[in-house]
């Protein structure tokens, strides 16, 4: 019987619930981040635009508006075929809320990375900051 | 012991026997998601000690690649972003998941591999060309340390969620569930204890009742007797038990 319930809540699941069941197929990472961030990682071999036309990664340059970040971070969590998020902490910062309001789903893991010209500071980051009981800041640095 | 924190149930023996079933059933499932809970626990801070060094080692990584870019940007003389960034095709690196697990909760950790052709192998190739190499060793050796940054991070969240499920039953149980099966205990026992003296007083007072009826029949059966009215009664040896032993 509980087996039962079990099964028709798997069809309710959303996607990203079920794709995580079929784990061999491979998977991409997601960058958000400045014009240098994105062409390191692009040149390190993780940069696929899709049937659809769309990068898994965001050029976010001075003219990028919140609204785009936003949208595209969430466009990238609701994508399947993404595992990790690479989104540098001063662009992280401005979508703080957006990245805040859902990280009880581990996947797609959201990691925050230092940019070139904003140094890593870990007492902003999310995940850190909810180990803060557990560690204080100064064993982060 | 207030009404609200014990079960509606009727005071027997039976329920008695249940609610101890019950009670030992708590106490057992208490102490296994007790263990649970600090293998878990375990379990967690030893991710979360891999995270810290890990995001600290990511720091001068990341340091490192951005400043191989920059040293392949002044090699090649120009500035080659536009063209990477517009030959995206297929991605070379992918990333695998598997489940870990422990203690009954799936952990996610990822690997990447390697598949399909460079894309930017033409990159640099005028100038700048073993810069631009060290450039993509440096950023692919980045990538590596996110990824298993990405699955501690990925484990600790999880992690996190399933502690303090599992902290909250564990103190519900604790805290709830069995003072409420004790409180619930201590009233059935009660209850039979209040049974059982009323069941006493009741004999008692059968006792005592039975007592005065016999009094007062023997009573009048004297009077009547002294007044000379009642004929002496031949013993029915059908009612009269009082009969001796005889010996022979």
């Amino acid at each position: 019987m509980t087996s039962g319930v079990n099964n028709r809540a798997d069809e309710t699941k959303p996607t990203r619930e079920r794709m995580s069941v079929a784990a061999a197929q491979a998977k991409l990472i997601a960058v958000i981040g400045d014009e240098d961030t994105c062409v390191g990682f692009l040149l390190g071999g993780i940069g696929e635009i899709n049937k659809k036309r769309e990068p898994n990664f965001l050029v976010v340059d001075k003219n990028t508006s919140v609204q785009e970040i936003e949208e595209s971070y969430k466009k990238f969590m609701k994508r399947d075929d993404i595992d990790i998020i690479l989104i540098n902490q001063n662009i992280a910062e401005q979508i703080r809320h957006v990245i805040d309001s859902d990280n009880d789903n581990p996947l797609p893991a959201v990691l925050e990375i230092p940019s070139k010209d904003h140094p890593y500071d870990p007492t902003k980051d999310s995940v850190l900051r909810r180990a803060k009981g557990l560690y204080s800041a100064d064993d982060m640095r | 012991m207030s009404g609200k924190d014990k079960i509606n149930i009727f005071p027997s023996r039976g329920a008695q026997s249940q609610m101890k079933a019950r009670l030992a059933g708590a106490v057992k499932g208490h102490s296994l998601l007790k263990k649970k809970a600090e293998a878990l626990q375990m379990r967690f801070r030893q991710i979360l000690g891999k995270i810290v060094e890990s995001k600290t080692l990511m720091g001068d990584v990341m340091k490192d690649a951005a400043f191989s870019l920059a040293e392949a940007k002044f090699a090649s003389g120009g500035d080659f972003n536009q063209g990477v960034i517009q030959n995206v095709t297929k991605s070379r690196i992918k990333i695998r998941s598997k489940m870990d697990n422990v203690a009954g909760t799936n952990l996610p950790v990822f690997e990447c591999f390697e598949d399909g052709a460079d894309t930017y192998e033409l990159t640099g190739l005028s100038r700048g060309g073993q810069q631009m190499a060290k450039l993509k060793i440096n950023y692919k050796r980045a990538i590596e340390l996110l990824v298993e940054l990405a699955s501690l991070q990925a484990s600790f969240v999880t992690l996190d969620n399933v502690v303090k499920i599992t902290n909250r039953r564990v103190n519900a149980i604790e805290h709830v569930i069995i003072p409420r099966y004790e409180h619930t205990l201590a009233y059935i026992l009660s209850e039979l204890d209040e049974l059982e003296r009323e069941e006493f007083y009741r004999l008692k007072k059968i006792q005592e009742k039975k007592k005065q009826a016999r009094d007062k029949a023997e009573k009048e059966k004297e009077r009547l007797k002294a007044e000379g009215l009642a004929a002496e009664e031949a013993g029915n040896i059908f009612e009269d038990n009082t009969e001796e032993d005889l010996l022979f």
